[in-house]
């Protein structure tokens, strides 16, 4: 049994001269073994990528060739009459996860510089810790304390006081029901924040000790002293935020619990809205009829190209802000 | 160094062993256990569909399982829309659905599908009004008009006049759907269809309608919880759920004029007054019903068979199984909150299920 995978590499390394140098450069039977293994596993990965993008497509074609580029610009959502349109989720989706990254970026900033610069080892640790727990509680249960917790405590406290102070703005009208647009993103934001804080805490440890030396030599403050510190780990930040948009951008369970799931746009974050994900999930077991799924897996399609979009975009500005300052991180 | 690299070496190639025979033995179980039906006086059946009746589902599994130890069935609740999929795929032996299903699905099925009605559930009017404390009483067309987002505030006129000696506060109503696909869904916007005229127009009937106001929910729970979390909403959930929850449940006015508290009697009562102008396939729709003490949004559940069974031995299996369902599996119903088939009824499912045939020649009388 032991043998198999031995015999395996001696039969690839043994076909030619070309691949004997490509597979295993120093003639090692065990280096190739492990290349040709871990060249699969890598193909793998892209193989998968590839079909599901494929599989995506052709389940949606009866919906592409229906609706075509107006299922991108349509706004009504309608099962029975047949009729599908997309832009209510895309609008929810993508405004969900900026509503989480516009929360949760300082918040996590400030959480990684606490436990890198400034907290003594004795609560670094414990923080930390419990900081990372957090990324481990299911979604669904984010879900759940978003109904019975966060919901009614927006509703009795903060959204009253927002549609005071800033009602006069478009983003604060509406009924006040505690669920919607904003609920949904200040729980995404709570769950991407672990994700968003213990990278960049990752990021702030590798800046070496050194640059803080020099500029504390130079008669930095402390505060100037950790703005060198972040310039220096900017591309390994703007990393660590792209990771915690991706996750946004793809969670389900929780926000469909607080969103509201109504597959509108309004400027309003009091008033409910819906997510790709949230839709696909809430509406696929019960979908009937060839043209209701295929529209289905369009959306799913749909939430693969945005967030292959917004990932792009993101790795753009990270591209911009390393040729600026260059650092540590770059990788991420 | 040597000894150590190769000690490393071996232990890796062991660990790859393990992993090899590690995923022979999985596929070699996988195998066995997808193993053909029918060896050894064995069978097994599998069935996909509706959530709603899986527990009583699962409860007359076990039970029937503990009767004919030779015949397994499984039971998945992937939804209704999931199990007719799969029925007409013929990846399963049976489905299940709330809604019946529609001309055009039964038209691209491979074959004639019957419609048998196990049990009845019911949907209910749920709403959480402080101050409150008798049930709320609602007409269908002003249910209708506050689902279309005509009625907005709690003290509207006429959700008064339902209400005699209720102070009504003079807040907005909160509208509470469900968001994911549901036959509770398909029997409240096919009732409110056959109320409003406007409802039917704009809306329609469906599991996933397009719902005119309102926030959704994702399951009964969902909905309860917002219901519960939120004042001055009004929202549905399916009868079992209120009952197992203790929420405030509306009486509501069926088509005779009365105004109905929800229960399980009220529910075969309206399957009973309904019971006249059952069509043929049984695809029958009892909402709005007429009976004195009918309530008026409840449906048929239903198993999906084909009507020729194309192995004899799983079709009788099936068809046991089924009339053992109609008849002694009934008992299990109200226990688990829903409706049993009135008599009537019963004799017509036996009728479904003596039609079952396999390859032309009838199974049930074998």
């Amino acid at each position: 049994m032991s043998a198999v995978p031995e015999n395996e590499g001696m039969n690839f390394v043994g076909q030619g001269s070309t691949w004997r140098r490509v597979l295993s450069p120093t003639g090692n039977t065990g280096d190739a073994v492990f290349r040709v293994l871990m060249f699969g596993v890598a193909l793998l990965m892209v193989a998968i990528v590839v079909s599901m993008v494929v599989a995506l497509t052709v389940d949606s074609m009866p919906s592409i060739r229906q609706f075509g580029f107006n299922f991108l610009k349509s706004q009504r959502w309608d099962p029975i009459k047949g009729e599908f349109g997309a832009l209510p989720f895309i609008y929810g989706t993508v405004a969900s996860s900026m509503i989480a990254l516009l929360i949760s970026v300082p918040f996590s900033l400030g959480i990684a510089i606490f436990l890198v610069e400034q907290a003594p080892h004795y609560i670094a640790r414990p923080v930390g810790f419990l900081v990372e727990l957090l990324a481990a509680i299911p979604s669904v249960v984010y879900g759940l304390w978003g109904i019975f917790v966060l919901a009614p405590f927006l509703r009795n406290y903060i959204e009253p006081g927002l549609a005071s102070a800033f009602g006069w703005l478009p983003f604060f009208k509406g009924p006040i029901t505690g669920i919607g647009l904003l609920t949904g993103g200040i729980i995404l934001a709570i769950m991407v924040t672990p994700i968003i804080s213990a990278v960049v805490r990752d990021v702030l440890t590798a800046v070496p000790g050194s640059q803080r030396e020099a500029a504390l030599a130079l008669g930095a403050t402390k505060w100037e002293m950790i703005r060198v510190v972040l310039v220096n780990g900017a591309p390994g930040i703007a990393g660590a935020v792209i990771l915690g948009l991706g996750r946004a951008l793809g969670e389900t369970m929780a926000v469909t619990m607080v969103i509201g799931n109504r597959a509108q746009i309004s400027l309003s974050l009091f008033d409910p809205s819906y997510t790709i994900a949230s839709a696909i999930a809430n509406e696929f077991t019960e979908a009937t009829g060839d043209l209701y799924l295929s529209a289905l897996v369009e959306l799913g399609l749909i939430l693969f190209l945005v967030t292959f979009i917004v990932n792009g975009i993101a790795r753009v500005l990270v591209w911009n802000v390393t040729r600026k300052t260059g650092g540590v991180g770059r990788a991420a | 160094m040597s000894v150590s690299h190769l000690g490393l070496r071996q232990r890796s190639l062991r660990l790859l062993a393990t992993f090899c025979a590690l995923a022979i033995l999985v596929a070699s179980v996988a195998c066995n256990s997808s193993g053909g039906p029918g060896a050894g006086g064995n069978v097994s059946l599998q069935g996909a569909g509706a959530t709603f009746p899986n527990p009583l589902y699962q409860k007359w599994l076990s039970e029937y399982g503990k009767l004919h130890g030779n015949v397994r069935i499984d039971y998945q609740s992937i939804g209704s829309g999931g199990g007719i999929k799969q029925l007409k795929e013929q990846t399963v032996d049976f489905g299940a659905s709330d809604a019946p299903m529609k001309d055009e699905d039964l038209k691209s099925a491979p074959g004639e599908i019957l419609h048998v009605p196990t049990v009845l559930g019911a949907v209910v009017i749920t709403y959480n009004l402080s101050g409150v404390n008798q049930p709320l009483r609602f007409s269908s067309e002003v249910l209708a008009d506050i689902f279309l987002g005509k009625v907005t505030k709690w003290n509207d006129p006429r959700i008064a006049a339902d209400n005699p000696g209720v102070t009504l506060p003079a807040n907005d109503v909160v509208v509470v759907h469900r968001s994911d696909g549901s036959g509770t869904s398909a029997v409240f916007t096919d009732y409110l269809s056959k109320v409003s005229a406007e409802w039917k127009e704009k809306v329609g009937s469906g599991t996933s309608p397009s719902w005119p106001v309102g926030i959704g929910g994702k399951g009964n729970e969902g909905v309860t919880g917002q219901v519960k979390n939120t004042p001055n909403t009004i929202g549905y959930v399916e009868l079992a759920y209120a009952v197992q929850n203790k929420l405030p449940v509306a009486h509501i006015k069926n088509g005779g004029g009365n105004f109905v508290e929800p229960s399980i009697d009220s529910v075969t009562a309206a399957a009973s007054a309904s019971a006249g102008n059952t069509p043929d396939d049984l695809r029958v729709s009892i909402t709005n019903a007429t009976g004195p003490q009918a309530y008026p949004i409840a449906s048929y559940t239903y198993i999906l068979v084909y009507k020729d069974q194309k192995n004899p031995v799983k079709g009788k299996a099936l068809v046991d199984f089924l009339w053992w369902g109609i008849h002694d599996g009934e008992r299990f119903a109200k226990d688990l909150l829903y409706a049993p088939l009135p008599a009537d009824f019963v004799k017509h499912a036996e009728a479904k299920i003596n039609s079952i045939t396999a390859g032309g020649s009838p199974l049930r009388q074998s």
